[in-house]
């Protein structure tokens, strides 16, 4: 790395792909200390906002809009400080390159871990603030007033004794000029106060959407542009021997053949579809490697010795688990697996690039562009300076777009045609292949129940892979994910257990196949969630206890997880009658910084037909900066978190994903969505995520309901395997 | 050269008769509203109307739509004004990422045209389209308001 800025603040590590190289670079006070940029058209009162002398507000965003809204609630929450005319906001993009450029004056860039809004909610905020505070000085000095005296709102500002008013766009070039506050001097709006923020206004990106204006990376268009497809080893470590490229130099719209690292092959055409067919009629063969032996079967049993293995790798121990075990008047135990999951997202992983000796640009969706931005400069060999990335709306992310591997691959095809754009788009069969997979687990639980049927004793032992073993190993912790224990941990403000159990032993067998894992919507709270929960409920089976009161009684040190899992069942009217034939399951889990819960309400015929009637999601994220995008992602990350345990489940076969499209990994349709009701109640005083943490408990509540209805536990997924299929 | 009538204007592209209509409209013709998901009828982004019907164009070739009225994405609104698909979306805020409600919308104009008052269970049994975001109470509920609008 030839450029690392100077570190102000905070050192900050952006992973790339390629290497598993780190930037370390700074950041700068978020706002205020670089000096002020923009032009006399739309003059810039901080990094976070611009004001154009018509009223119009320009709000920068950093993070990456790909469906989950933080776009819209960042704006708000920066509109609701500038107290701006809502009606008057627009937004832009920031280019990563420009905010390297300004000391990282942008901060972080990733939508990842649900933390686009509850990671950058206060310096932006603060900029907002800032501005509001600037503007109401400009119009003090052009009055000769004290600035105490003058108030704004509706980005109207009013001189309150004389009742002058003016406009944020009138005051806005004299505003510029002003020194900054001191961003720890401004006092933010006590959330009960706001007006903007908290509201369920609409989304600032919806209308393009409906007439297919909306431009996706993959829809990216420049003069003299190509287009690649591109097919790399469908074995994971495996290689290019040889491709013989004069089998399709001849056909249709072929420019160029090329190999991309040692790992893949392109092929470069006047059209995409010119360039997919030439690819699918290109000879080539693989060294496969070791990983070529490995099959579902192989991975299975790999995990299932590690079930039983010793391991030093603990991530939660409390009081004495093999004391408590060997005193319980009744032991309970119970193996579950998860599988591997692909992130399917709708629009395939795409980059566009355009490589020179001078200059590597890239257009590209991304839930990082600092890490494209990275992914360029690595690639490309040339100096962050020249390296300029475009972020352009994601068709979804869910982690997927974290990575930056097809970013990689364009570079390094453009870089073997000079000067000409070059538009990589994997095709759906690529995406299901070369996914970053949610990894796979199988789990061991033990409960120790005293004669009163109390639970004295948990012992959770997880087997299977690590997802920074894979794409992160320097950020391992002596051999340890701490990842792998997302919702289980004793303590801490991410995800801690919700019960209070005297002996608990929690710890991780590392087992890592060779298949890629990665950052999927909800992470490994997905199965953790499955694993205790599942489990509780068979252990309140066997206390003979309601599955709600059973979790009750462990939870009176718990009282953020306790309000929630209440809320859920106090609105899914737990314990009430329902109709023949329909019965309930329930969960609660914290993570990223929220406790959620949910009831579902499902029935299952006599020949494997399961209807989930109704599921409600509670989730307490401490604040909101819109309910109903809130809404929609609780209602959305069910969607996605039941497709997986309903038809997903990745397999392997001579070391390759099996599956390759939809009609093998199927993801749930308008048929099969149950009715979703939303509960939040946000307890305010701290920052949770959205996007992902309602997604664990829907699965576990609707398998939990599963067993009312059947008296059959399901331990191993998907559910199209276990008898199981939804309308 | 193959004729397309795409959203009453007509287009002459040089191009193979096999290739997807869905390549053709995007890269020959260069309306990108219309997207590639799958390439295989499974999730249905790729949804134009063929003379009203809804057809999922990566797995039909142009050849077979020659000589007919296709409507993309662009062509649903008239004159600058939304179909009422398009409004009961805008209404109902539908799209999440949206890269599928192009197809999705296209799916329902013609749901609509065919059924125009349909129930839950037609529309379970016709919007087959996938959405890895999940926005299908958003249009359940849109779409029976633009039945009614």
């Amino acid at each position: 790395m030839n450029y690392v800025p100077k570190i102000d603040r905070r050192s900050f590590v952006i992973g790339t792909a390629a290497a598993g190289a780190g930037l370390t670079l700074g950041m700068s006070l978020p706002f205020g200390a670089a000096h002020a940029q923009g032009t006399q058209a739309t003059p810039e009162l901080n990094a976070w906002v611009m004001v154009r002398p018509d009223d119009t507000v320009v709000i920068r965003f950093a993070r990456s809009e790909m469906g989950q809204g933080s776009l819209t609630g960042l704006c708000q929450l920066i509109a609701e400080e500038l107290q701006c005319d809502w009606s008057k906001v627009t937004w832009e993009y920031v280019n990563p390159s420009d905010s390297i450029a300004r000391k990282r004056v942008w901060g972080a860039f990733n939508s990842t871990g649900s933390r686009a809004i509850r990671e950058s909610n206060d310096y932006v905020r603060r900029g907002g603030a800032a501005a509001r505070q600037m503007l109401i000085q400009a119009a003090a000095n052009e009055w000769k007033v004290p600035a105490s005296e003058c108030t704004a709102a509706n980005s109207i500002i009013t001189h309150t004794p004389s009742g002058r008013k003016t406009s944020y766009g009138k005051v806005v070039l004299e505003a510029a000029k002003i020194t900054p506050p001191d961003p720890k001097s401004i006092t933010l709006k006590d959330p009960k106060d706001w007006k903007i923020a908290g509201k369920p206004l609409k989304r600032l990106d919806t209308m393009d959407k409906l007439t297919g204006k909306q431009k996706y990376s993959a829809d990216t268009q420049l003069p003299g542009m190509l287009n690649a497809a591109i097919k790399a080893c469908p074995v994971r470590g495996g290689k290019i021997v040889s491709f013989d490229a004069a089998k399709v130099k001849g056909m249709t719209g072929v420019k160029n053949v090329v190999q991309v690292a040692d790992t893949a092959v392109a092929v470069v055409a006047d059209t995409w579809w010119h360039a997919k067919t030439a690819l699918d009629a290109l000879p080539v063969v693989w060294d496969e490697g070791p990983g070529a032996k490995v099959s579902s079967e192989t991975i299975a049993a790999m995990l299932k010795e590690g079930l039983d293995a010793e391991t030093p790798l603990v991530g939660n121990k409390t009081g004495d688990i093999n004391a408590a075990l060997a005193g319980a008047a009744k032991k309970i135990e119970a193996v579950y697996a998860y599988p591997y999951q692909n992130h399917a997202c709708m629009e395939p992983l795409n980059a566009t690039a355009r490589y020179t000796a001078e200059k590597c640009e890239v257009w590209t969706s991304t839930q990082n562009a600092e890490a494209v931005l990275a992914a360029a400069v690595e690639a490309s060999g040339l100096s962050f300076d020249k390296c300029d990335v475009t972020v352009v709306s994601a068709g979804g992310g869910f982690g997927r777009r974290a990575r930056t591997d097809y970013v990689t691959q364009a570079v390094q095809i453009a870089k073997q045609m000079p000067g000409v754009p070059i538009k990589l788009l994997w095709s759906r069969e690529e995406d299901m292949t070369q996914g970053t997979y949610h990894p796979i687990t199988q789990c061991k639980l033990t409960a120790a129940l005293d004669a009163n049927n109390n639970l004295t004793g948990l012992r959770i032992r997880i087997s299977g892979q690590s997802i920074l073993a894979g794409i992160a190993p320097s950020r391992l912790q002596n051999g340890r994910d701490p990842a792998t224990f997302q919702g289980l941990n004793a303590g801490g403000t991410e995800g801690r257990i919700g019960y209070d159990i005297p002996n608990i032993l929690i710890d991780h067998a590392m087992r890592n196949p060779h298949i890629m894992p990665g950052f999927w919507r909800g992470v490994n709270n997905n199965q953790n969630a499955i694993y205790l929960e599942c489990f509780l409920d068979e252990v309140a089976h066997a206390a003979g206890q309601d599955p709600l009161e059973f979790r009750r009684k462990m939870m009176k040190k718990h009282p953020k997880h306790l309000a929630v899992l209440n809320a859920a069942a106090e609105k899914a009217g737990w314990g009430t009658p329902l109709p023949k034939g329909v019965f309930r399951g329930i969960a609660q889990q914290m993570g990223y910084g929220s406790y959620v819960a949910a009831v579902a309400e499902v029935s299952v015929s006599s020949d494997g037909l399961l209807t989930i009637h109704r599921i409600v999601g509670a989730t307490d994220p401490g604040h909101v900066a819109n309910p109903a995008l809130v809404d929609r992602q609780v209602a959305g990350s069910f969607v996605y978190g039941l497709s997986a345990i309903l038809y997903g489940g990745c397999t392997v076969k001579d070391g390759r994903i099996e599956q390759t499209n939809f009609h093998d990994y199927n993801s749930m349709r308008m048929a099969a969505m149950p009715k979703v009701e939303s509960v939040i109640v946000p307890s305010g005083g701290f920052w949770g995520g959205v996007g992902e943490p309602t997604i664990f408990v829907a699965a576990p509540a609707v398998l939990n309901a599963i067993f009312a209805a059947t008296g059959k536990r399901i331990r191993s997924f998907p559910l199209k395997d276990q008898g199981i299929r939804t309308a | 050269m193959i004729s397309l009538t795409i959203n009453g204007q007509p287009h002459s592209i040089d191009v193979e008769p096999d290739t997807p209509l869905l390549w053709a409209i995007r890269e020959n013709v260069g309306l990108t509203g219309t997207k590639y998901g799958c390439g295989v009828a499974q999730c249905g982004s790729c949804t134009v109307h063929i003379d009203g019907a809804a057809i999922r164009s990566c797995a039909m070739p142009v050849s077979a739509a020659a000589g007919k009225n296709i409507t993309t994405i662009e062509g649903l609104a008239e004159n600058g004004v939304l179909h009422r698909v398009q409004k009961a979306w805008l209404d109902h805020e539908v799209p999440q990422c949206g890269y599928c409600q192009s197809g999705m919308i296209m799916a329902v104009a013609a749901l609509l045209k065919e059924k125009p008052k349909p129930t839950d269970a037609d529309i379970n049994d016709t919007i087959t389209n996938i959405c890895r975001c999940g926005t299908f109470h958003q249009v359940r509920a849109a779409i029976h308001a633009a039945a009614t609008a």
